[in-house]
């Protein structure tokens, strides 16, 4: 199974460092990481780092990939393009990238696939333009998962999303990363989503990371002070799940 | 939401999309039908009245014809009506992928500067007999137009690459490229001589009346050594739509495809201009003609270009010779006048969005 080790990861922009001295090891296929982090924190600038796609010091160290013509995809934040194009052909694209003109039917089912997963085949003909921006982020995931990535980095992957398709979308990612061994990545806002649905928690601030583990051990009233700026507490529903309940601003 | 057991509709997806595909190519088809059409009435056409039978039997049995209808047929009307065709294919294809890197509807050879650029370089070969390449002297014109588009070209290029550069900051520095490269135009207008300003005018109205068979190659060659070039990177730019950072995220090097891109660009906008001079309607508007048709998949993206533009600038030539009898109009002239009612019917009488 696919395991991803930062070591002392870092990226900067020109002259300005946004991001350094990231480390962990546990990033393991089948399992899903929140990165969570105040606004401008480096959460994309991380993902852009591990995916590549940004130069830095230190290293990401991909072992166990089966796939080693694109075993990383990293899924924007930006859904945004004003192409031409179908929500099928937007999928097809990124299936296609690298490959020849020619369209198999193994491919094209594979989109089918994809798109009934996500529960999207009636948008399957309809623009880009006319979507609306749930319903582009749904497609968002659709582009990243149709190529079988076995690391993706989501890039608050929820955010234009409703409540019930926010949480369809972070169960349906655990499911496939539990099924298909895939570690995934994603950076949200939303906490409890976090304490619901990731095994691990990686928190970055101003570019540093401030602390990283098990969900449950992450996400403290001490973190939440000290991160967040805000006085709050982790209890216990009537199913016994954690909610995370935010008192005031801290003091 | 989860991987369910095929249901019936399984195939929907897969189906229609080969059904959207097929609908393209027989789009494209009709096109390339209607284009040939508009070939075959502009050699029909001019001041010596032949039938189409007289044309057909000229280029087919050429031996049996006077050598008064050969001259005409396959010295005359031939290398105008195949120029229209060249020019007008490489002006659009230019201008689709200007506007498909730069992600800008009104990014083409005109508007960012790059035909002004050429007609300069063009006309600093005539007047000032200048060549920005002093080892071609006898290829002067052709080579400073190429010049001059390529620094224009990579101005906008790295203007684009900037911090902070929005797509409207590029169309201002585009339109400040064509008011520069005009000032410096009529410059040298203003200090030309006789001859060589009713040279320089030339560029400035465009004609096709001056083509000649190894102009038509020239063109043509460049065209068809660019369009693998670009289809190669047919997934690629498609996905340069979606946005840089999606592009980028499906694993496309988007500065090094901007580069490549914009280089060819040159090649094609500058070559025909330097033949032909500044035609401005037909790289703005043949690409959103095609994008209409077929969407912005480039595998049909980029043959519709090819179509819509070839085919814009054929009917203009045809146009040009019908509406003054005898006389030949300025084709740049005319394709605005052709193209703009054309282009309003297809953007209020089509529901699909422009852009």
């Amino acid at each position: 199974m696919v395991a991803v080790a930062l070591a002392d990861l870092g990226a900067s922009y020109g002259k300005r460092t946004i991001l350094s001295g990231i480390a962990t090891d546990f990033l393991h296929g089948g399992t899903l990481t929140a990165v969570i982090g105040p606004n401008a924190a480096g959460k994309s600038t991380l993902f852009k780092r591990i995916a590549g796609l940004l130069a830095g010091p230190g290293t990401v160290h991909l072992s166990g990939a089966t796939n080693g013509k694109d075993p990383i995809r990293y899924m924007p934040q930006d859904t945004g393009g004003n192409a031409v194009l179908t929500v099928y052909e937007s999928v097809l694209l990124a299936a296609k990238q690298g490959s020849g003109w020619r369209v198999g039917d193994d491919e094209l089912n594979g989109i089918d696939e994809i798109l009934r997963a996500l529960d999207i085949q009636t948008l399957a003909f309809r623009e880009l333009g006319e979507l609306s921006g749930g319903q582009r982020q749904l497609v968002a995931i659709a582009q990243a998962l149709v190529r079988r990535p076995e690391v993706l980095l989501m890039d608050e992957p929820t955010s234009a999303l409703d409540l019930y398709r926010q949480i369809e979308v972070l169960a349906f990612m655990q499911r496939r990363a539990a099924t298909s061994g895939m570690a995934v990545l994603i950076a949200l806002h939303d906490l409890n989503h976090a304490l619901r649905y990731c095994d691990q928690t990686i928190v970055i601030a101003d570019g540093r990371m401030r602390a990283a583990g098990p969900t449950s051990e992450v996400i403290t009233p001490a973190m939440l002070r000290d991160v967040y700026r805000v006085e709050a507490r982790v209890e216990r529903c009537s199913r016994g799940r954690p909610v995370l309940i935010v008192d005031s601003p801290a003091a | 939401m989860s991987v369910v057991a095929a249901p019936a509709g399984v195939l929907a997806g897969r189906e229609r999309y080969r059904a959207l595909a097929l609908r393209r190519i027989v789009l494209l088809s009709a096109l390339a039908a209607a284009l040939f059409a508009s070939v075959c009435a502009d050699m029909a056409l001019g001041p010596a009245n032949y039938t189409i039978a007289e044309i057909f039997e000229s280029l087919f049995r050429s031996e049996h014809v006077s050598d008064q209808l050969r001259v005409v047929v396959w010295d005359i009307r031939m290398p105008i009506a195949l120029m229209a065709v060249t020019v007008g294919a490489s002006l659009s294809v230019a201008g689709a992928q200007m506007q498909t890197i730069l992600a800008n509807p009104l990014a083409s050879p005109f508007t960012l500067g790059i035909s002004a650029a050429a007609s300069f370089g063009a006309a600093l070969a005539l007047v000032a007999g200048t060549a920005l390449v002093p080892l071609a002297v006898g290829y002067m014109v052709p080579i400073n137009a190429f010049v001059m588009a390529m620094v224009a070209a990579l101005f906008i290029h790295f203007a684009s690459t900037m911090r902070g550069v929005t797509v409207e900051t590029i169309v201002l520095l585009g339109i400040a490229l064509v008011f520069t490269f005009n000032a410096l135009l009529s410059l040298l207008e203003y200090l030309a001589s006789e001859q060589a300003l009713a040279a320089v005018v030339f560029w400035t109205m465009g004609s096709l009346t001056k083509a000649t068979w190894p102009k038509v190659f020239v063109t043509a060659a460049v065209l068809a050594g660019t369009l693998p070039l670009f289809a190669r990177q047919a997934w690629a730019l498609t996905a340069l739509r979606l946005g840089e950072d999606k592009a980028a995220s499906f694993g496309v090097n988007v500065r090094r495809l901007r580069l490549q891109t914009m280089l060819t660009i040159s090649l094609l906008a500058a070559i025909p201009v330097s033949f032909v001079g500044t035609i401005g309607f037909v790289g703005l508007v043949g690409p959103h003609m095609a994008r209409m048709l077929v969407g912005e998949d480039q595998r049909f993206f980029l043959p519709a270009s090819v179509l819509c533009g070839a085919l814009l600038l054929s009917v203009t030539s045809v146009v040009s010779k019908t509406i003054l009898p005898g006389a030949i109009l300025p084709i740049g002239v005319i394709t605005a006048l052709v193209g703009v009612p054309f282009f309003f019917v297809l953007i209020f009488g089509s529901r699909r969005r422009a852009w």
